[in-house]
Parts: structure tokens; sequence; C-alpha cells
């Protein structure tokens, strides 16, 4: 082994104590932001998949206008075939024609306002887990049966049951008069209080008569194999829709811009949190550091009388940095992803986090995710703190006269 | 061509309020391959003369020569390079690299310069060969006596083959057998690789072993004499 190199590893040893302390930090900050890290990139991916596998899906075919403002008249014509068209096209089957209004919704003791979604209850399974989400009953399957299937917190604000009967009115596409009365025959629990209270959901083809849509439907849902694949089937998607169409495709994050902007939210505070952890532990390296080049003062002074230059001197104190930090980075990162494992397994619960889970429907217990980013980015992050905070000690050398620093005890 | 030409130097110090002359108005030549002790009482100057010469320390005024380089106006890499290249350093309290082994002090030198591995093992055994330390190459500085211990930090003094060696109090530790030894050292690397030595001390036995000794007294040399050494 180099000299330099030897000489960097045995200077570090001097003061075991000092360099445990240290490199101990650097541990204790990795683990936990490798744990930290895991746990939340995981619990991301699961509030997009989560509320995405609702309703919204990766992306939505739609007319221009449509996400800001939900008009009926504002469709998209022959929705039915376009979605065919679509799968075959994609060779996928999670695509999905879809059409929506705001009704009331009475049965034979009250009434409430909802939003009504016609689904094609084939491919509907495919791009929405409302379906398996059914608890009582069953998810609609004929596409022109009078059938609902309704939320828990509607089915109990309206005191209706399975098999019994909602009647619906509200405006069809042309302003006209609609109405029908339904059968109730599923009732959902996604445990999202807002779609529970508010979402019922019938087939496109009986949407299609009641309120006189003429084909028309208001979106296209498309999901990719997994939100990371999103962007480039959207491409794909785009280049497929025929140019006379006037059609767009949003994708998720404009569709949902609440769910980017909630994990942006939280991605801050948490970095903010973990930057601070980072500083604290560059203080530490810089007192170690410090602490050490003040003690060798003599020495640097001998070896800089032996014709070592202050900027060699310098990278050797970084270099004894480097080696503390890859210390505390790979103990960090391997006891940080042994935990991490462990709770990927058992799961792991935070108290006060009950609301937020409800909101993007999360389940009780998460767990997270050991992943590249998560295991280097926390260990990088300390790792690059110390280097900086050992700039400062490594500097003091380069203004160190020979003499001055042979005179030091 | 002389190895060190020092002309009209001064250096003073401040202690407190007085200033204090450490060098004043000092010229000296010292011919290649000469062997020559630099003796004073403390405070004398000897020391404050060494550390000029080896551009460890700046005069504040006059010239300091070694070879045809002037150095007194030269920046601080370019003083580094010629201690590396031209000057070894051999210290009262031996100064070695306490975590490095007695090999790897003598290498680490020839390491900063830039030879290869191989070339560093064959040279470094070679030196302790010289000097005595054949068996004990890797011992630390704490597993070795004072006078082997001062025999590695010459080893290392002359591994970058410089052609001066400048030694401060180089026996103030020792015992005067393992002195004598050393003066031994220091004559046959003198005579065999014509390396020139400037020796500050006030051992009456290191000034009895040179053949031209030069007396200094505030700063100033009172003395300069050639003798037959022992």
């Amino acid at each position: 082994m180099n000299i330099i190199l030897r000489l960097a590893w045995r200077n570090i040893w001097r003061q075991p104590r000092r360099t445990w302390l240290t490199a101990g930090a650097m541990v204790f900050s990795n683990v936990l932001l490798v744990f930290m890290m895991s746990f939340q990139f995981g619990m991301y991916s699961l509030m997009i998949d989560n509320s995405l596998q609702a309703l919204t899906g990766h992306m939505q075919v739609q007319a221009p206008g449509y996400v800001d403002d939900q008009r009926m008249r504002q469709t998209v014509a022959d929705v039915g075939d376009l979605s065919r068209s679509l799968r075959e096209q994609l060779a996928s089957d999670t695509i999905a024609a879809r059409a929506q209004a705001f009704v009331l919704a009475s049965s034979d003791e009250r009434s409430y306002g909802i939003a009504i979604i016609g689904v094609e209850p084939h491919f509907e399974q495919k791009v929405s887990n409302i379906s398996g989400l059914v608890s009582k009953g069953r998810f609609l399957s004929e596409n022109d049966a009078a059938e609902i299937v309704v939320g828990a917190v509607l089915a109990r604000n309206l005191r209706v049951n399975i098999g019994d009967e909602l009647t619906i009115l509200g405006s069809g596409v042309d302003g006209s008069f609609a109405a029908a009365v339904v059968t109730v025959i599923g009732i959902f629990d996604s445990g999202v209080p807002d779609l529970d209270r508010t979402l019922a959901e019938i087939p496109l083809g009986l949407f299609n008569d009641v309120f006189y849509m003429e084909g028309a439907g208001h979106h296209v849902v498309v999901n990719a194999p997994t939100v990371d694949f999103a962007p480039a089937l959207q491409a794909e998607l785009e280049a497929l829709l025929p140019e006379d169409a006037d059609l767009v495709v949003h994708d998720w994050d404009r569709l949902l811009p609440g769910l980017k902007q909630a994990i942006q939210a939280d991605l801050s505070s948490s970095f903010f949190m973990y930057g601070v952890l980072a500083i604290l532990v560059a203080f530490s390296v810089l007192n170690t550091q410090l602490m050490s080049v003040l003690e060798r003062t003599h020495e640097f002074g001998i070896v800089m009388a032996l014709g070592l230059k202050p900027g060699r001197l310098g990278r050797l104190v970084m270099l004894e940095t480097v080696m503390i930090g890859l210390l505390g980075a790979v103990i960090g990162a391997l006891l940080g992803s042994i935990l991490t494992w462990y709770f990927s397994f058992s799961g792991f619960q935070i108290p006060g986090m009950e609301e937020m889970a409800i909101q993007f429907n999360l389940p009780a217990r998460l767990y997270p995710q050991v992943t590249a980013l998560s295991l280097l980015l926390g260990p990088g992050i300390v790792f690059v703190f110390s280097l900086l905070a050992a700039v400062y000690p490594a500097l003091r050398l380069r203004w160190l006269q020979p003499v001055d620093a042979m005179r030091a005890a | 061509m002389a190895a060190v030409r020092c002309i009209d130097i001064c250096k003073t110090y401040l202690q407190g309020d007085q200033e204090i002359k450490a060098l004043d108005h000092l010229s000296i030549e010292i011919e290649a391959g000469g062997f020559v002790c630099l003796s004073s009482p403390s405070g004398g100057g000897k020391t404050t003369l060494l550390n000029a010469i080896g551009g460890l320390d700046k005069p504040d005024s006059g010239e300091v020569w070694i070879e045809d380089q002037r150095i007194d106006t030269m920046s601080k890499g370019e003083l580094a390079d010629l201690r590396l290249r031209k000057i070894g350093f051999v210290f009262q309290a031996y100064n070695l690299i306490p975590v490095l082994t007695a090999r790897e002090n003598v290498e680490f030198v020839m390491q900063v310069q830039g030879l290869s591995p191989a070339m560093r093992r064959e040279r470094s055994t070679e030196l302790l060969n010289e000097v005595g330390l054949a068996g004990l190459e890797n011992r630390r500085p704490a597993q070795m006596s004072g006078g082997q211990q001062q025999r590695v930090a010459v080893a290392r003094a002359i591994a970058s083959r410089p052609t001066l060696v400048l030694a401060d109090e180089p026996t103030a530790n020792l015992d005067s057998k393992t002195s004598d030894g050393l003066m031994d050292l220091f004559e046959e690397l003198n005579t065999h690789h014509k390396t020139t030595f400037v020796i500050a001390t006030h051992d009456q036995r290191v000034m009895a072993h040179v053949p031209r000794l030069v007396r200094m007294l505030d700063g100033r040399i009172v003395d300069d004499i050639e003798q037959n050494a022992a």
C-alpha cells in the first residue's frame, strides 16, 4: 500500500476513541438517514400508487380544458371506440373509458349530491382498485345493466343496502333532464372518506343512455405497468391520438397536483431535518480534524522541512477525512439497510400519521424498502458535508511556516 | 562551487519588547563536500543560521545561496522542492513519524519524490544497512532506542540523495558512545557520498570531530577554524 495511504490510515487510529466517536456520529446519522429515506420513498411510492389506483390512473386522455373545468359538454367523442383502439394499438388492457356527472342520488329516505362515473365494467377493474374494494355485493359486470356500486359512507347516509333502488337525477350532455332508477349491487369501502361518501359507479352503456351522451365520454384512463413507465407511455400515447381529435393527455401530476405537492412539502421538511443532522456531523468532523491538525503541528513542521508541500499535507488531512467518512458511510449504510430490511417484513407505524395515511389511501403499517437511492443518498450527503468540514483544517496548513510549526509542542 | 553561501544576513526576533539579533550581518561560505560544525552558546544564532540555510526561515536581509540558487527569495513551494531534492535534515529530537516503521520513515521522502516502490525498497534497505539497522526495518520509533531512532533519522535525511545535510544538535539526546557512533557515520557518509554536512552543536566531542569549526556569538561568527579531525 502507498505510504501516504498507510500514513493517513494509521493517523486516524492514533486517537481511536476520537475516531470512533466521529465515525459513530456518522454511523448513527447514516443508519437514521437510510432508514428514514427508505421509509419515505416507500411511502411516497405507495401514496402515488394507491391514490392513482383508486380512480385517477397514471394518465388520462381528455378534451382540452376538462381538467380545470369539468363540464358535461367537454367530452371525448366515441370514447368507447377510442378506448378499444388504444388497447389494441398499445397491446394493453389497462385502458378504460369513463364518463362523469354530478347528480342527486335519492333513496326512499334521503338524497345526496354525488359524483357518478360511467365505467366499462370489465376494463375498469384493470385500471382501478375500487372493484377490489367492494366489501358487500359485487362489482358491475354488464355494460347496460341498471346497476350501481356506491361508497360505504354514501350507502350508510342514504340508508341503502344491496338490492335497494336509488333514483339518480341530473342533467344530460345536451342540458336536458336525466333520470334513472338503478339497483345497488355493490358497496365499496376504500377507506378514503371523500370517495366513500361521494362516489358511485354505473356501467358506461347505462350512463350513455341516461345522460344522452351519444357515445361520448369524459376521459380514457391509461395505466402503465408502474408509475416510472408513465412518461414513456404518455409520449407513445400522444403519438397515437388522431391529429384531428383535439384531445390532450394529462399525467397524474397534472390530474392530482395536490399529491405531488404533498410529497414535495414532506420532502422539503425532511431534507431540512437531514441537513441539520448532516451539519451536526460535519461539526463533529471539523472538531476532530482541527484537533488532529493542531496536535500534529510540530510533526507537520518536520515533514514540511523534509520537503512536503503544504498542499500535500492538506490532501493528507482530506484523505484521513475520506477514510473516516467511508468508515461511517459503509458501516452506517450496512446497519441502516439491515434495520430497513427487518422493518420491510415487520412493518412500521408512525404515531400521528393516521390522518395522512387515510388521506392518501395508505395502510396503517408501512413497509420501508431499500433502494439504491435510499441507501446511497443519506450517507452520500453526510460524506460530502464531512469533506466540506475538513476543508478548513486542511487549508490552515497552507499558512503554516515550517519553522513556526516545529516550535509547536 | 560553494555548497552554501550566506552574504551579510540579518535576522531579528522580538522577545516581548526586546529585539534579539539572532543573526547580525553574518557571512559564511561552505564548500561542497565540507564538514562544518557551527558552535555557540544557547541563543548564539546557530539554529537560526541552520534554518536560514535550509530554507525553513527567511532572513530579514542579506542573501542565502545553495549551490547556484538564491533561496531567500524563493516561494514556499520552491523551498519545499529544494529541501526535497537537495537538503536533508537531522533533528535533535529525531522527529520520526511515530506511526511509520523505520523503513517507511526512510521511504517517505522517496515516495514524495516520486520514486518507484521497488527503487524505494532497494534504497531503504541499503541505507538502513549502512546506518547499522539491518533487521530493525519494521520497528516503529517507539520500539527503538534513541540512538537507533537517530540513525533512522540520518537514513531518512540522506534517502533523497541530498547534497547538503543540516543537523541541529544531533547528539544532544544521545550517550557518548552513541554520539561517537553517529559522528563516525556522518564522517563516513561525508567521505563516501561527498555530502556536505553542517552540524549545529555545543557538544565538545562533536566539535573535536570536524575539520572546520565555526564559533558564533550573538549572531556573529567569532571564530572560523580549520582543524585536524580526531
